[in-house]
């Protein structure tokens, strides 16, 4: 049985480099943490997902949260729209996002946009996890 | 501006959610594809039976 000496020492050897920048670059651009660690296939299906929806959220005229101190719930929407990395920064230079209240979907176009901001999160930590070898690749 | 229906919006939600909770979710190909139509067919089923159960409570 490995000990955690050993397991540590694992992980530490399949993680060259900057241990963290499967997660940066996985936040800041969808798919690039797992390109990061040559899994194309995987890169490619989650940049084209969390892209699609993203895109589609802002075109059904979709909110994007600013950074606030009032309401919880904008607070924890910002959190999840600044998931999306540069896309988000991307969507606020171009000044897009501002919401319409008068379009029934456009509520759904706001819930696409946070959750693809949430779902980008957990792809990067899951290339984080690649890289450092807590999840094994295949 | 793009408008579509609820459905619509449901399909595509649950189908890019899937897509990456079968890749983040599991370690082998064939269980992410397994976990990801799994997560598929939860995400649109219980849409399908939440909104019948709502029709019910209507009349």
């Amino acid at each position: 049985m490995a000990s955690k000496v050993q397991v540590s020492a694992r992980l530490e050897e399949k993680s060259p480099g900057l241990p963290y920048a499967a997660f940066i670059l996985g936040w800041l651009v969808p798919g690039l943490g797992h390109v990061l660690t040559r899994h194309w296939i995987r890169a490619a299906l989650l940049f084209a997902s969390i892209t699609s929806m993203f895109t589609l959220g802002i075109m059904m005229q979709g909110k994007l949260y600013q950074a606030n101190v009032g309401d919880v719930l904008e607070m924890l929407g910002f959190a999840g729209d600044l998931g999306g990395g540069a896309l988000y920064i991307l969507s606020r230079v171009m000044d897009l996002g501002h919401g319409a209240v008068q379009v029934a979907t456009a509520d759904y176009g706001t819930k696409f946009i946070v959750v693809a901001g949430l779902l980008n999160v957990i792809s990067a930590v899951d290339a984080h996890n690649l890289r450092i070898g807590r999840k094994p690749a295949c | 501006m793009l408008a579509v229906s609820h459905f619509s919006a449901v399909l595509l939600f649950a189908t890019f959610a899937s897509v990456v909770f079968g890749i983040t979710q599991r370690t082998n190909p064939k269980a992410m594809v397994k976990y990801g139509l799994y997560c598929w067919a939860m995400f649109v089923g219980i849409v399908i039976a939440a909104s019948w159960l709502m029709w019910f409570i209507r009349r």
